[in-house]
């Protein structure tokens, strides 16, 4: 465990040493923070509802981008080698870039802050929903995190890392909006297979066990896929 | 110290260790030599448990690769070929990565790097990013994380490749220091440079063991028939071969003339003392100058062509 928190401290600062971080944190606040604060004023609610009904779909492209070169990289240069020669074992490389990747999504989402504490002074601003939302969207991130580690786990290649991860995320999120396009029969399973039902509902501030038992499930799916594609080149 | 039984690697269609089986004694450099796709790498890459192998076990000491690799990792510093390092580190921030990783100490660790710094030469480049320097410093900061911990064993895969002559007498130095500790596995297909640095050579080829010995053993054995080097002065081309061939016990001769007018001749003969004799006795019968007579020692490099080149 100890050296998955080494891991992690290198792969937290390696994403600000290169501009990475910068660029992806700036696109995620550009791309929130217009979608949000174009109809925020027409809604006239003091709610961020519309905040976080946003990021299911914005996670989906932007946590690929933070995930990709974690493994990928490695693979690529070769320094995996180097890696694996070291003390440490699969769960320990795997736990401690994930743990990164989280740390890196509370870091990009603790700018965002500035809009409930805005929005508190335009009105009376119920802050359930908001904890609530908070604790989803991490909860989101480490499920696409875990999802676009596996994919970054698949190929040398950054590129093909992004699309794989960024495809996956997508249909998680689409999912339940596709319904309708589906058999009667099957519509129970396949909404609860989507990422933004179960996120929907704790946005609303409602915690169920349910939305948080398919978060880590997705999770740990993604885990042990990537643990699985690491042996298989072991 | 290392045990290697049967060593396999087999991949889709290739087998590219078989039945690989040697002991490295405690103390001991031991140069793994061969050509390109040998399968050097993938024996040191078992080694070291980066791969698994497909048959075969190691042991190292008492540990089995299988059930101790984390006791095994402990024990081994490793340089895989051309050193990949994370680019966009500063080598400081590498190497504390490193100290981290491999367990040291962080009261003993800046002085550790500090040590490793001044024995690697790395003082002048400690800020810099890895991607920037050359490929002779990438692969000093490589040696140094093999040495990071201190390690018992060290493996390193063509630790040479791709330096400047400087760069190569520098890093064979230090191998040379560390290596009158510690035990070393190094993998080269520079043959001077294994004669220089190794006290003992293991030579495959397409995966197999085709010589394992010292330098010196492996001369010996190398081939029975011996090259000598004879030069004459006042002796005309056509007879000396005739003479010299009937010989008994010569089996090849080959004349050039040189620049001097002389004539440079090698006699490819049996090894025996009395073949040699009988070739100074015939000279001595004719009124040619004898004005070198040498026995041309087989070479690393001829023994290695013969066992490594396809017949």
């Amino acid at each position: 465990m100890k050296q998955a928190l080494h891991i992690f401290k290198k792969e937290f600062s390696g994403y600000f040493i290169s501009p990475i971080a910068y660029i992806v944190i700036a696109i995620f606040l550009l791309v929130t923070g217009w979608f949000f604060f174009t109809t925020f004023f027409l809604y006239n609610q003091a709610s961020l509802r519309n905040f976080f009904s946003l990021l299911p779909l914005i996670f989906s492209f932007v946590i690929p981008a933070v995930t990709m070169r974690l493994f990928s990289e490695e693979l690529n240069v070769g320094s995996y080698e180097l890696l694996l020669t070291m003390p440490v074992t699969f769960l320990d490389v795997i736990l401690g870039k994930f743990m990164a990747c989280i740390a890196f999504i509370a870091a990009m989402l603790l700018p965002t802050a500035a809009y409930p504490v805005l929005v508190s002074v335009m009105g009376d601003l119920d802050w359930g929903p908001v904890v609530g939302g908070y604790l989803g969207a991490l909860l989101l991130g480490g499920a696409f995190a875990a999802v676009g580690l596996f994919a970054s786990s698949l190929t040398r290649n950054q590129i093909v890392a992004f699309i794989v991860a960024t495809a996956i995320c997508f249909s998680l999120t689409l999912i339940d909006k596709m319904l309708f396009f589906l058999p009667k029969s099957l519509l129970g399973v396949l909404a609860y297979l989507g990422a933004g039902y179960h996120f929907q509902n704790i946005s609303k501030g409602i915690i169920d066990s349910r939305d948080i038992v398919y978060f880590f499930s997705v999770a740990f799916i993604g885990l042990y896929a990537a643990n699985l594609s690491m042996q298989q080149k072991y | 110290m290392i045990h290697i039984e049967n060593l396999c690697k087999q991949y889709q269609d290739l087998q590219a260790v078989d039945q690989i089986s040697f002991d490295i004694k405690k103390g001991e450099i031991l140069g793994l030599l061969g050509p390109n796709g040998a399968g050097k790498t993938t024996t040191l890459r078992m080694l070291t448990c980066f791969l698994r192998p497909t048959s075969g076990s190691v042991r190292v000491k008492d540990l089995t690769i299988e059930n101790d690799d984390l006791a095994i990792k402990k024990l081994m510093g490793y340089l895989p070929e051309s050193a990949p390092l994370y680019k966009d580190m500063l080598v400081y921030d590498y190497l504390v990565y490193i100290a981290n990783i491999r367990g040291v100490e962080p009261h003993v660790r800046l002085a550790r790097i500090k040590e490793l710094a001044q024995l690697c030469g790395l003082t002048d480049v400690m800020h810099k990013p890895i991607d920037e320097l050359s490929k002779g410093y990438k692969q000093r900061v490589g040696l140094a994380h093999a040495m990071m911990n201190d390690p018992e064993i060290l493996v390193l895969d063509e630790p040479t490749s791709g330096l400047d002559p400087n760069q190569i007498v520098e890093i064979r130095e230090i191998i040379r220091k560390i290596g009158k500790e510690k035990t070393i596995i190094l993998s080269t297909h520079i043959l001077s440079e294994a004669e220089a640095t190794c006290d003992r050579i293991v030579i495959i080829n397409r995966g197999k063991i085709v010589a394992d010995g010292s330098t010196e053993s492996l001369k010996k054995e190398g081939g029975q028939a011996t090259i000598l080097k004879v030069t004459l002065e006042e002796a005309d081309p056509a007879g000396a071969e005739e003479k010299l061939r009937a010989v008994d016990g010569v089996e090849e001769v080959s004349i050039t003339e040189n620049v001097q007018g002389g004539l440079d001749i090698k006699l490819t003969c049996d090894g025996q003392k009395a073949t040699r004799h009988k070739i100074y006795a015939c000279i001595k019968g004719t009124d040619w100058v004898l004005s070198e007579f040498v026995i041309e020692t087989q070479t690393l490099e001829t023994i290695f062509r013969n066992l490594t080149q396809e017949k």
